[in-house]
């Protein structure tokens, strides 16, 4: 099995390929941009530092930036939050996927892995459960300023969660119009309206189905990280968003100060191994350069060191 | 049965009446049926059920049942245990139900004997199970006596019978019972149906040679003891038929008794294992200890502040509170660390080397019909480590069947077959066999294969005549007649047995004889000698003598026995002819054979009867009666002429298959019921005693300082050789003669010790003595030991060596030996069964112990070390994933995987490959490792799988388990779809590793296995499609639409594998799992090779070059020591045969000459008496009558 015909020579290829695959990765990963603008409002100078008090509500908050060179697209707006335990097991559990897909039964009944918001003054909260509750409801705007006026740049929602999510594992209740459905049931405690009015504009958007809630719903598995809000992938910046300066007005709601979380909206191009990701190329070629080393090593320790062929 | 048992423990006296069952039924005595099997269809699942759960690791999974069902800790859903728990009990169940199955069909087999039992003034046939204790039974020959019975009367002649014994003692002779005198005649079925005596005796024992009882009948008391009785498991020999009344029925005979309650015996890695188990469990408590306070901690520091969107306050009072419970639900989470399916999948691997031990067919015996047989299926790695092996004699290294096969007449020798150049051939199969049609009383079985010899016959060489002639007269075999021309020999040793057929065959036909005369059929010419004396066979003299008057007038003194005690009594003229034949004897006994020489004497009439008179006043003298007919049967044998010689034959290559264990370091003890010289011959035949030893040891004392005396000189007799220079510390040496000394000693000793000798050497004060110094010798050979000897020396070793012991033999005798060692293996396909059936292993030859051990022994140790080293690895790597997770999830017991995956890990995903590479996974092919004994060593110095190296897998499982998190975290972190849609999601994470650990474990298995057969593509590329095909499935829409909440994974597989960096992240993480173990096995292969690998090494090399086949054909010893001759049969059958009681015919004759009659009429006790030469108690009912015979 282990003969040297076969291992050293092995190790040799393996490096090399591992080589070009990190080669290739990290140049991708370099020509990918990212911008970051985190809007918690820590520090005092930030313009949602107003914000940041959890006793103002509706609060609202706008963060310039500009960008120098063409952003190439097509481009993709992420919110990020950071020291945010999405997966803590009894938050992760705290769900009824009999519920979200549209069984009437289970509204009146939620089930009781949602305790303590499965009920709510004696009514069944729909959808129940914290992961529910928590749903991030911060709101963002994107204004290109050309020439002194603001322009907004048209954000795509369609088609940002899985189609399995989307199609098959949450669903709205065959109930037309969607409200009854809802008839002796109440929303979840942080939500400022029910579920059945999350986009009244788009009925394939509302209830079980809409998109950003989808998006929430699939449980990060690190406590740092960021969810896709929009894409800008139609209209004239379908291109990408050229130099010039930009604003970002953004609907503050989402509480995080009292955990210590961060928030941040991302701005990314994709490229074919998907968005930047140094860690993957620095590794492919650490360890490709390590297999190539331990085969010269293992070379010479065969050539020193082998039994001699006869006893 | 529980009941009588209960009832057996009270039994103070039996009290048994012959044909009164109603009387006999009121004691409730246990009666002949047997019952080996454990459960019957009802109490089968109560029974095994709560045996099954009496066993820790599935108590423990109930335990963790259990806490799963509580919710507040419950991290994984029930049927995550439930599912591979029902498997495991289903799985043993259905193992534990065929075994039953097994025992009922063989109770059932030996319940159902037949046996004809007098009821109501009938025989009738009756099944063994329905034979009661008082019951009047009639056995026929050659049929197993069915009870423990008292000898009644039997169709010979003063109620005799023979019986042969091997199933009980390993003693091959026939042995005499007689019945008392006045039942003997009750020989036909009217007479006993009257019979109403009443025994009482002692209750059941497992004494198999005492027996104190009386008689009472007719108004009279008898007194009984052991030679009336026919024990369970005898086969009656040369005797039409017999009666006897049953005192001891099934479970309380003597055989029984003996049996004992079969122990149930576990491997050392068993114990290892359970060890481990425990350390694993104490593992397991540390971790979750470690992740209970860091639960504590982050609740206490963050988790406080998280509380908005996690109300916990609600349910968990405090952080310390919540840290107990993660402690639960981590114990729970962490529970795969202990494989549930490790049990069941080391038994299942157990049972498949079983079977091909059964299977395996250079281990099936034609002739016998008998295949190998692994009857306990838990012992299979042990064979890999064994160090002592204690070994029967009779029947196990010798085949017990003797056969004529070399003699030397005059100075030449006959035997040897050559081929047209003169070259000595091997005896073969197509080998001619001579034709002996012209004799038409030969025996058709006989085979000789030189044709020579009959030419010399044919001659009518006188020297050739009367070799054979004394082969003829010189016995003490019993001929039976038939029809005519049909003869069949009685004889009570084999070897005898084998000289008359061997005469008859070359035309010298033994064919009738009475007390006084023999007739020979002499090539076609009937000839009668006159039976003037038989000079009795007995272990001092080692000789035996005849004389005879011949048809013209002579008188002759025809003598065989051991060659140094015939060659010292030849007379000088004889000499030249005594150093040929010497030399021949020489080179018959390096080829393995027996030998023994004839010699004849002419006696004149006048010196012939002063002997006699002599003789018969000696035999009227009380005082040393015996010694006196010694010096005299000295006197008459002086100045004998001629001699000559023969063979016993050894099982087919034992002494090739003891050098090879000898070379695989292991120690063969040969512990033997026989005689000192038998053994010792057979000790050099088989290459254990060698004449370059530099002592052969014989222990002999019969009192305990003397025993102690021996053993002590003998040791420092080696100690003292082997340090020369340091003479004076012997005392030092003493305590020091460790093993690692053991190993210094270069020179060979052997050690030979009596019985009465071990039973003084096997006392407390004395054994370490006796062990230190067995273990300093090559070869230990003990002979005329008990069966409970032979269970304390295998005792002995076991308990102070800590080596793994095998014993091996064929007979009853063994059977004691065979539960107390590790291994027992059983020779089988002779008649008797009682040693392979208490046996763990069975096989016809003692051959195939080098291919069980070599072989399949030490394969399954490999494997099984390799299977145990790759299972724990893997769920150390599976199972400490949570681990890492823990400090990124708050330690709040998240899953990493998905539960269906936890559930299916152990049971279908990687299952099957590792148990295919524990079937089937070999370093080196069969015939490498019997050629290369050596490979044995690392099973028996435990290297491949001990504390070490459960550290170094299970280092490599957390290892791999850390990397398995930490590469997918560090790409995990920032990662985005193609698509730009979000990705760092707990669902695609989780597929993730799972994909990974799932590539990661079966590369790993392939890269462990040695040994690749289709078996072993199928289970490692099946399980890996399995694992995609499952994976598909359980997170299919469909498998959703019915269980929203038991697959909430839906579609993550597809959006996840669809990906190629997920892809890009599994191959990273499969490279560097299972790289730096490549790294490491490789430089150790170059740095620090094992024996195996250089093996290895070498047969690649020697491919390369040249396949060439080396031959290693071990060489038969050329040792110039010759073995001595001596008879297994017992003294007093000449008088016997003098006394003429055993013959049917000569009742006539015998009633002639009242003198000799009554001189006779003590025979039989003599006979009796000396069957134990051991203990030489003389009883007072032997000396009355001899003292009335005298006045």
């Amino acid at each position: 099995m282990l003969s040297a015909g076969i291992v050293i020579p092995g190790f040799v290829v393996i490096g090399l390929v591992f080589i070009g695959i990190g080669v290739a990765l990290f140049v991708t990963s370099r020509s990918i941009t990212v911008l970051e603008i985190d809007y918690t409002g820590v520090e005092k100078d930030s313009p949602c530092f107003k914000c940041s008090d959890p006793d103002i509500k509706n609060c609202g908050c706008k963060v310039d930036f500009s960008i120098d060179t063409l952003f190439e697209g097509p481009l993709f707006l992420y919110y990020g939050l950071s020291n945010y335990f999405q997966n803590y097991r009894q938050y992760g559990a705290s769900k009824d996927l009999t519920q979200l897909s549209g069984d009437l039964a289970s509204f009146k009944d939620p089930s009781d892995v949602c305790y303590p918001y499965d009920y709510s003054v004696q009514k069944p909260i729909v959808p129940c459960g914290s992961i529910a509750n928590s749903m991030f409801n911060d709101t963002f705007k994107l204004f290109h300023i050309v020439k002194g006026t603001r322009k907004q740049v048209a954000l795509d929602g369609k088609g940002i969660a899985w189609w399995t999510d989307y199609n098959v594992k949450f669903r709205n209740p065959l109930v037309n119009p969607l409200k009854n459905a809802f008839n002796g049931t109440t929303k979840p405690p942080f939500w400022p309206k029910p579920a059945y009015e999350l986009d009244p504009t788009d009925p394939a958007n509302n209830g079980f189905d809409n998109q950003d809630f989808l998006v929430w719903m699939r449980a990060a598995a690190l406590p740092n990280f960021r969810k896709l809000y929009r894409r800008i992938s139609e209209g004239e910046y379908e291109k990408g968003l050229p130099a010039g300066n930009y604003s970002l007005e953004i609907a503050y709601n989402y509480p995080v100060l009292q955990f210590e979380g961060r928030k941040k909206v991302v701005f990314s191009n994709v490229s074919w191994m998907g968005g930047k990701n140094e860690f993957l190329g620095i590794a492919y070629l650490v360890i490709g350069s390590l297999c190539v080393v331990m085969s010269v090593v293992m070379l010479i320790v065969y050539a020193k060191f082998k039994f001699p062929e006869e006893d | 049965m529980a009941f009588w048992r209960r009832n057996t423990l009270v039994e103070r006296e039996r009290h048994v009446k012959a044909n009164a069952r109603d009387y006999n039924d009121k004691f409730s005595y246990t009666d002949n049926h047997i019952k080996t099997s454990k459960y019957n269809i009802l109490t089968f699942l109560p029974l095994n059920l709560f045996e099954q759960l009496q066993r820790v690791a599935n108590a423990y999974f109930i335990v963790l049942l259990i806490l799963q069902l509580i919710p507040a800790i419950s991290s994984l859903s029930w049927f995550t245990t439930i599912v591979p728990l029902l498997l495991v009990l289903l799985i043993t169940a259905v193992k534990d139900a065929t075994d039953d199955y097994f025992r009922h069909k063989n109770d059932k087999q030996v319940n159902n004997r037949q046996s004809q039992v007098l009821i109501r003034g009938s025989l009738q046939n009756e099944k063994w199970m329905n034979v009661r204790v008082g019951d009047i039974i009639k056995l026929e020959n050659n049929q197993f006596v069915a009870a423990d019975i008292l000898l009644l009367c039997s169709s010979e002649p003063n109620g005799l019978c023979y019986i042969e014994t091997a199933e009980l003692d390993g003693e091959t002779n026939l042995k005499v019972r007689q019945a008392l005198t006045v039942t003997s005649d009750l020989g036909d079925v009217s007479k006993l149906v009257d019979f109403d005596g009443e025994v009482v005796c002692e209750p059941p024992n497992n004494k198999l040679d005492k027996f104190i009882g009386t008689l009472c009948w007719r108004d009279s008391k008898y007194p009984l003891d052991n030679d009336r009785m026919l024990l369970r498991g005898c086969v009656l020999r040369n005797t039409e038929c017999c009666f006897g009344m049953v005192i001891f029925a099934g479970l309380q005979t003597k055989l029984m008794q003996n049996c004992g309650i079969t122990k149930f015996k576990r491997t050392s890695i068993d114990k290892l294992m359970n060890t481990l188990v425990l350390w694993i469990f104490a593992f397991l408590i540390c971790m979750g200890v470690i992740l209970a306070i860091g639960n504590t901690i982050w609740e206490s520091r963050i988790g406080r502040r998280f509380q908005v969107f996690l109300p916990w306050t609600e349910f968990q009072s405090s952080a310390v509170f919540s840290g107990f419970l993660t402690f639960w639900s981590y114990i729970i989470n962490l529970n795969t660390v202990v494989p549930i399916s490790l049990y069941v999948s080391v038994e299942v691997l157990r049972l498949g080397h079983s079977y091909f031990i059964n299977w395996d067919k250079r281990m099936y015996h034609g002739p016998t019909n008998t295949a190998a047989v692994a009857r306990t299926t838990t012992l299979n790695e042990e064979l890999g480590q064994v160090q002592f092996i204690f070994s029967d004699k009779t029947g196990t290294l010798t085949q017990n069947i003797m056969v004529f096969s070399k003699c030397s007449i005059n100075g030449q020798t006959y035997g040897d077959i050559y081929d047209e150049f003169d070259q000595k051939m091997e005896n073969t199969e197509g080998t001619a066999c001579v034709d002996f049609s012209f004799n038409p009383l030969c025996d058709r079985r006989f085979k000789f294969y030189d044709s020579s010899l009959v030419d010399a016959v044919k001659l009518e060489d006188p020297a050739m005549q009367e070799f054979f002639r004394l082969l003829a007269l010189c016995h003490t075999v019993m001929p039976e007649e038939k029809t005519e021309g049909h003869l069949v020999y009685q004889a009570q040793s084999p070897d005898e047995a084998a000289l008359v057929t061997a005469a008859r065959n070359f035309g010298f036909v033994f064919r009738a004889r009475t007390p006084e005369t023999i007739t020979l059929c002499e090539m076609g010419q009937a000839v009668a000698y006159q039976l003037l004396a038989i000079l009795d066979f007995n272990n001092v003299r080692k000789r035996m003598s005849v004389i005879v008057r011949n048809p013209q007038g002579q008188i002759k003194l025809y003598s065989k026995g051991a060659d140094t005690v015939i060659f010292d009594r030849l007379d000088p003229s004889s000499e030249d002819l005594m150093y040929t034949t010497s030399e021949h004897l020489s080179e018959f006994g390096g080829e393995g054979l027996r030998t023994l020489a004839l010699a004849y004497k002419d006696l004149d009439e006048k010196e012939f009867e002063v002997w006699m008179e002599k003789l018969q006043f000696a035999g009227t003298v009380i005082e040393n009666r015996e010694d006196r007919l010694a010096v005299l049967y000295e006197e008459i044998e002086q100045g004998l002429k001629g001699a000559t010689a023969i063979e016993d034959k050894l099982q087919e290559g034992v002494p090739e298959t003891i050098t090879c264990l000898n070379l695989a370091d292991i120690k063969i003890w040969v512990l033997t019921g026989d005689k000192l010289e038998t053994a010792m011959n057979i000790g050099y035949s088989c290459n254990m005693l060698r004449d370059d030893m530099n002592e052969v040891f014989v222990m002999s004392g019969h009192t305990l300082l003397e025993v102690q005396q021996q053993l002590r000189s003998a040791k420092e007799h080696i100690l003292g050789l082997s340090r020369v220079g340091s003479a004076g510390d012997v005392e030092k040496s003493d305590m020091f003669a460790d093993s690692v000394f053991e190993e210094t000693i270069i020179a060979e000793y052997a050690l030979v010790i009596n019985g009465h000798s071990l039973a003084h050497a096997l006392e407390p004060q004395l054994e370490h003595v006796l062990l230190d110094l067995a273990c300093l010798c090559k070869t230990v050979i003990c002979c005329r030991v008990t069966p409970m000897q032979k269970a304390q020396v295998v005792e002995l070793v076991k308990r102070h060596k800590r080596a793994v012991t095998l014993a091996i033999g064929d007979g009853a005798n063994d059977v004691s030996m065979i539960k107390t060692a590790h291994i027992g293996v059983g020779i089988s396909g002779q008649e008797g069964m009682q040693a392979a059936l208490a046996s763990d292993y069975s096989f016809a030859q003692f051959r195939y112990l080098r291919r069980l051990l070599l072989v399949h022994g030490r394969w399954s140790y490999f494997r099984m070390c390799h299977f145990l080293c790759y299972f724990f690895y893997k769920n150390f790597a599976f199972t400490l994933v949570h681990f890492w997770y823990g400090f990124f999830c708050g330690f709040s017991a998240q899953t990493v995987y998905d539960q269906w995956f936890i559930t299916l890990f152990n049971i279908v995903y990687t299952s099957l490959p590792v148990l295919a590479m524990g079937l089937f996974d070999q370093d080196v092919n069969d015939h490498i490792s019997l050629r290369h004994p050596s490979l044995y060593r690392p099973g028996q110095q435990n290297l491949l799988f001990n504390k070490r190296q459960f550290f170094l897998c299970t280092l490599q499982g957390v290892c791999t388990s850390f990397l398995l998190f930490f590469i997918p975290y560090g790409a995990f972190s920032v990662m985005v779809r193609e698509d730009g849609s979000h990705f760092s999601d707990q669902q695609a994470f989780s597929v993730t590793i799972a994909t990974s650990l799932v590539i990661v474990v079966s590369v790993q298995i392939g890269l462990d296995t040695h040994y690749w057969t289709a078996v072993n593509h199928f289970f490692i590329w099946g399980s890996l499609t399995l694992y995609f095909v499952i994976l598909f499935a359980l997170q299919s829409n469909g498998m959703f639409g019915i269980f929203p909440s038991h697959f909430p994974f839906v579609g993550t597989a597809r959006n996840c594998l669809s990906e190629k960096s997920v892809w890009l992240v599994i191959l990273l993480t499969t490279v560097v799992c299972v790289v730096p173990g490549l790294v490491v096995s490789f430089l150790r292969i170059d740095l620090f090779p094992t024996p195996t690998d250089k093996v290895r090494h070498q047969l690649q090399s020697r491919k390369r070059q040249r396949p060439q086949e080396q031959n290693l054909r071990q060489s038969r010893r050329t040792s110039s020591r010759r073995s001595a001759y001596a008879f297994s049969h017992q003294q007093g059958y000449g008088e016997l045969i003098t006394s003429g009681k055993n013959m049917r015919t000569s009742r006539v004759s015998t009633a002639r000459s009242a003198q000799r009659t009554q001189h006779s009429s003590n025979w039989i006790e003599n006979v009796l008496k000396r069957k134990n030469e051991v203990s030489c108690i003389s009883d007072e009912s032997t000396e009355a009558p001899e003292k009335s015979d005298r006045t």
